[in-house]
């Protein structure tokens, strides 16, 4: 077993890391977060990260940017906005979330082969080339990607899909494919300028 | 009546058939028209923001311009493609600088900018534009006090509150209990279901919709019903593996709100998508 100091110097520290996930997120609110705890008591899924809301909001404001960006937390936030609607400062908690992880995804600092990141990646890939999502390749990817084993567990629902007429077989594709990429290169465009 | 733009989305198509069946009868029979949005591409879902937020808008910003184009609302019955729409029809129309050239674009295509459709959802059509007491007057059928537990989910009640109360909606509640049915007290109404987690962390997902699932039971509902092709999705999928996981008995069919509206409006059963349930339905049929 190694021996690490468990406890951050104030050097350490990012102080930039606030200011950038307010502008990510275009919630200045984060600032005014009281601690109260609300967004954790209402978070279904803060029993199961490693950092719940609350204190993913006090690691923000005081710049633990290491630990923020490479936890579970912000993936397994679900956009429920159940925190969101609650929070009394009006921090606008989920779209926080969602900067974190584009923030995350950027730096390359996610968990390795986590399911959720790669879900998000590969459907976005699907989309940018056909402009349609197609729910049995996504799957496909990401088990092949993650846990190609999972799929032995997803054939029964698989079957079931087939037999009740639910599963898209066949790739779906828009018409005005050009249109929808000038989009995304102007969008491309801007971003390298 | 008022004349709406329909927007599917991709699990109305696959996974959600039948969805789209019963929502095409129900609002037929009301006289409530629809057009498909003619080339709508995905909406990105929660995927798309987070990777890249502009190119979350601007592929939402394709649909919002082309449904601009035809001057109506937009109706979307996923509560994903729901949030994903309205959330970019906000940002593009409050913020339009910060996501820049794009929006030339997107006036070009919609022939107006600001945009001044608004992007709605079927159950708040029904609510709010045709209403409750006009619905009751075409009910054909009386559901004799079936036991519905009405989940909405997260997404059509929450960021948005403008149309039910974020942690205790009733709208589902009062359109079911215009057909004869019960709506039981449900205190997971909103719960999560975790959505996408069911496909990427099963030990969530799982225990998300066993919760609700069991919480449905307790009260003695017959029936689940949902406005949401993932809930629908999770909720009814996932009962053999959490059955095994669990060990206890939650099995229970999982409905769309418009196959029981159907039901009461006395649609042909077979318009209303009720073959594609995986769950036996010979309790519900001998229980209406």
């Amino acid at each position: 077993m190694e021996i690490e100091r468990k406890v951050k110097y104030e050097a350490e520290l990012d102080k930039n890391f606030l200011r950038e996930i307010i502008e990510l997120s275009h919630c200045e609110e984060i600032e005014r977060c009281i601690q109260c705890g609300t967004c954790s008591s209402s978070c279904p899924m803060a029993i199961y990260m490693d950092y719940p809301p609350r204190k993913i909001m006090a690691m923000i404001k005081e710049g633990f940017k290491k630990e923020v960006l490479k936890s579970f937390t912000i993936w397994l936030c679900s956009s429920c906005y159940t925190c969101t609607v609650r929070c009394p400062a009006q921090i606008k908690i989920t779209d926080v979330m969602y900067a974190l992880k584009r923030k995350a995804i950027e730096d390359g600092v996610y968990p390795a082969r986590f399911s959720i990141p790669v879900l998000d990646k590969e459907m976005t890939k699907i989309i940018k080339s056909t402009g349609r999502n197609w729910e049995m390749g996504v799957v496909l990817k990401l088990y092949l990607k993650t846990n190609p084993l999972g799929l032995l567990k997803m054939a029964p629902i698989g079957l079931k899909l087939m037999k009740t007429g639910r599963m898209g077989l066949k790739r779906e594709s828009i018409k005005n494919k050009k249109q929808l990429r000038n989009l995304l290169d102007l969008v491309k465009e801007e971003v390298n300028a | 009546m008022r004349e709406y733009t329909y927007y599917p989305g991709c699990s109305i198509k696959g996974t959600a058939k039948h969805y789209e069946e019963s929502l095409i009868s129900t609002f037929n029979e009301l006289g409530i028209k629809m057009k498909e949005l003619d080339d709508w591409n995905c909406c990105g879902a929660t995927a798309y923001f987070s990777v890249d937020e502009k190119m979350a808008i601007a592929i939402s910003g394709r649909n919002l311009a082309l449904a601009q184009k035809e001057g109506r609302d937009l109706v979307a019955p996923c509560a994903g493609c729901y949030l994903t729409l309205r959330k970019s029809l906000e940002f593009l129309n409050t913020s339009p600088e910060k996501v820049g050239k794009i929006v030339k674009e997107l006036k070009e295509i919609g022939g107006e900018f600001p945009f001044t459709i608004r992007v709605r959802h079927p159950l708040e059509i029904l609510i709010n534009d045709y209403g409750l007491d006009e619905i009751k007057k075409k009910i054909k059928r009386d559901l004799k006090g079936l036991r519905v537990a009405c989940y909405y989910g997260c997404q059509v009640v929450r960021p948005f509150t403008d149309f039910d109360d974020p942690d205790y909606p009733t709208s589902l509640d009062r359109l079911m209990e215009i057909t004869g049915a019960i709506a039981v007290n449900y205190s997971p109404k909103t719960r999560c279901c975790g959505g996408s987690l069911t496909g990427t962390v099963e030990e969530v997902g799982l225990r998300l919709n066993y919760i609700l699932l069991k919480e449905a039971k307790k009260e003695n509902a017959d029936v689940i019903v949902t406005i949401c092709p993932l809930c629908q999705f999770n909720l009814e999928m996932y009962q053999d593996r959490i059955i095994k996981k669990y060990g206890e008995n939650i099995r229970i069919p999982v409905f769309y709100f418009t196959q029981i509206l159907g039901i009461a409006l006395d649609i042909p059963v077979k318009e209303l998508g009720f073959s594609r349930s995986v769950i036996p339905l010979n309790d519900f049929w001998a229980r209406i």
